[in-house]
């Protein structure tokens, strides 16, 4: 029997800043390397969503004016059905502009806060000025000192609430993460993430890839077993990024 | 005009700066200018000011370097001599150097027209200094975003140094760019759209990332019936009404004929030139005819356009032919961001023959320093060339990155070679390619600079900063 499994890509058509469809490409292969069938369907303004069929679902970060575009839709339809999925444990990764949609909320420079969807006790503030360059963090979830590399570009500050549900993806070893200040990177809420990390994501960091893909299996086959791979130029670029920047 | 010691003092510092530069056999040409506004910060204006014919200022994503120098084949021809900042330094101070360069000792410009290419993001604080003549916009495409944030803050400098032109300024747009037609919305002076009509190329339906699908008048979807490439196509929002304008000048019939470049007819309501362009690529033919938009517009003659066009090589890794002995191909080809890269990709694959692929990839400043848009570009497309593939390398900072990429593109791994060094990289591969195959060296920015400076030492490439 060959084992398939469905991801859902949310608004490929408007959240797709800076490469971050290669975390698509990253999960499809690594799934194609182990006779795993992937199905991809996508999802954007007006189309509806049962999420009763989806294992997985990625939504990546777009600029102002899409994310304005799209929020109305999201917030109306698509989001409370997704947050009452993960509630129930579906994997998600969630990305810059995608992670800030679905914290409380997002004060802008004027002071209005526009309501977020809540899934991930969090929230964001517009900040001056851009933070941008390479990030070196370490992630508890994924064992010892398991580091996560990638690139983050982004005005927003998030910072995580006090309640324990929701706890931060890594601890920043270089660059900024969430808000520049208290070294916290992404958020995790069940098996749902959120992170500022783009380069995109998942290719230098198969050990995060195969954690949302054993959630996604775990879920739907009761098994988390998963085949190990070489992972050769993975762990060389996720390498050459720890020698040049820590 | 009686210059002001000041501006003597930058002139002269500034070319001593010029010439110990190229004594050192290094090309870079930003820091005379730099040193120059230091001392004088008016001297890029005080220079300009007397161009007898103005100032041509070429600015977009992709193609401005080409474009720039197809204007400049064209007016040589037309008898003009000239200020252009040939070696794609596009910042003020780069564009500063190339008029100090240009400049007599005693601070007499003595050409008659400036040719300016221009980063999207100076367009704004070179209009200041220089008022253009004309305005030429090719494309809007992501490129370093790291440096602007997003593309929509891109569209909105050049938009608002373009509302800040005085009325005499014309501005040449490029019509099948959505991004780069709304800029003619609300000038008030000359537009001219250019654009291509002939259908020989692309389709019906996208088949590449496209930059964005939105009107940027209303946020609502565009509706297409002819894609080119990226956004680039035959569109129009049916909720505004916004639509790809009329050209003034376009393309009819076109022919590709592969490595050997293309020959078309660029027409306006009165003209129709024959232009027979050695350059591949189907980008290039943009880029033609933006230079033939600015040649007509400026009353250039006929003879002058199309001896200008014929006579023009691609040059400065714009895929550079680059002569490595008896049988034996190499070209080098600029990449920076998917929409030109996936045409670069596209133009190896029509190549039936055996090949080699060297790609190069750093994140240094004048690269950008996030390299993520190698996922947005389509490297998958070489998987059905992978049989002809003889050896498949990279090399630069990032190049671990690019062979991960490579791998997920699908291309097999055990043929997949990293090499660090850019000089290392280049004269192994050059050595390896054999009678009848073609080798590719696809580099990004800096990369593109120290592959230069090897090849020059090899005897393959010419001096960039004398071409």
């Amino acid at each position: 029997m060959v084992t398939s499994l469905r991801l859902l890509h949310l608004y490929p058509d408007l959240l797709n800043l800076y490469g971050d469809r290669g975390n698509i490409i990253t999960l499809k292969r690594r799934c194609q390397w182990r006779n795993i069938e992937l199905a991809i369907t996508e999802a954007s303004l007006g189309d509806k969503v049962d999420f009763a069929n989806i294992d997985l679902v990625f939504m990546g970060g777009g600029s102002d004016r899409e994310q304005t575009l799209l929020f109305q839709d999201f917030k109306e339809h698509k989001g409370p059905a997704l947050v009452e999925a993960t509630e129930e444990g579906l994997p998600l990764l969630s990305v810059c502009g995608g992670y800030q949609l679905l914290g409380q909320y997002y004060k802008t420079h004027d002071g209005d806060e526009m309501p977020g969807l809540g899934l991930f006790d969090a929230w964001t503030e517009a900040g001056e000025s851009r933070l941008i360059g390479n990030v070196i963090a370490q992630v508890p979830m994924l064992g010892g000192k398991t580091t996560l590399v990638g690139f983050e570009n982004h005005s927003g500050r998030t910072y995580l609430g006090s309640s324990q549900s929701t706890t931060a993806l890594a601890k920043v070893l270089r660059g900024h993460g969430n808000n520049g200040q208290d070294k916290s990177e992404g958020a995790v809420y069940k098996n749902a993430l959120g992170t500022y990390l783009h380069g995109p994501i998942l290719p230098k960091n198969p050990a995060l890839a195969d954690w949302l893909l054993s959630k996604a299996l775990e879920r739907r086959f009761g098994s988390s077993q998963i085949d190990s791979l070489p992972d050769c130029w993975e762990q060389k670029a996720h390498q050459a990024i720890i020698k040049r920047f820590s | 005009m009686f210059p002001s010691p000041r501006l003597l003092t930058a002139l002269w510092v500034g070319k001593v700066a010029i010439s110990i530069n190229r004594h050192i056999g290094h090309g870079g040409t930003s820091l005379p200018g730099m040193v120059g506004r230091k001392i004088a910060p008016q001297v890029l204006s005080t220079l300009a000011s007397q161009l007898k014919k103005g100032a041509i200022v070429v600015t977009g994503t992709n193609g401005k370097t080409t474009t720039s120098k197809m204007i400049a084949a064209i007016m040589e021809k037309g008898g003009l001599t000239l200020t252009h900042n040939r070696a794609g330094a596009n910042l003020i101070s780069g564009i500063t150097t190339a008029f100090i360069h240009s400049a007599s000792a005693g601070g007499q410009l003595k050409s008659d027209l400036g040719i300016i290419e221009v980063d999207e993001a100076t367009v704004p604080p070179l209009t200041k200094e220089v008022k253009p003549r004309v305005l030429v916009v090719t494309n809007f495409f992501r490129d370093q975003l790291d440096r602007f944030g997003e593309l929509d803050k891109t569209v909105d400098l050049v938009n608002g140094a373009i509302q800040k032109l005085p009325p005499q300024s014309t501005i040449i747009l490029n019509a099948d760019d959505p991004l780069v037609a709304s800029l003619g919305a609300k000038y008030t002076g000359r537009v001219i759209y250019y654009g291509i009509e002939s259908r020989s190329y692309g389709n019906r339906e996208m088949t590449q990332s496209a930059e964005t699908r939105f009107c940027r008048l209303c946020g609502h979807s565009l509706d297409y019936d002819w894609y080119f490439f990226g956004q680039l196509g035959h569109y129009r929002c049916h909720h505004c009404g916004f639509q790809r304008p009329r050209p003034h000048i376009t393309i009819g019939d076109i022919s590709l004929k592969g490595e050997d470049g293309s020959s078309f007819y660029v027409e306006t309501q009165e003209n129709r030139w024959l232009i027979n362009l050695s350059t591949p690529g189907f980008y290039n033919i943009y880029n033609a005819l933006a230079a033939v938009a600015v040649a007509w517009h400026t009353k250039v003659a006929d003879q002058a356009i199309r001896l200008g066009l014929e006579g023009y090589k691609t040059n400065f890794g714009r895929m550079e032919r680059l002569e490595i002995g008896e049988g034996r191909k190499a070209f080098l080809a600029l990449i920076k961001n998917p929409t030109g890269c996936d045409e670069v990709i596209r133009t190896i694959t029509q190549n039936e023959g055996p090949k080699r692929l060297l790609i190069m990839i750093q994140d240094n400043a004048a690269d950008g320093r996030d390299i993520s848009w190698l996922w947005d570009a389509d490297f998958e497309s070489l998987e059905k060339v992978a049989s002809q593939l003889q050896s498949l390398t990279t090399s630069g900072l990032r190049g671990e990155d690019m062979a991960l990429r490579l791998t997920y593109a699908g291309l097999p791994v055990q043929q997949i070679e990293h090499k660090a060094n850019i000089d290392e990289a280049i004269r192994s591969t050059i050595k390896a390619t054999k009678t009848g195959e073609t080798l590719y060296i696809l580099p990004t920015y800096t990369a593109l600079l120290a592959a230069k400076t090897t090849l020059t030492r090899l005897g393959y490439s010419s001096k960039y900063w004398e071409e």
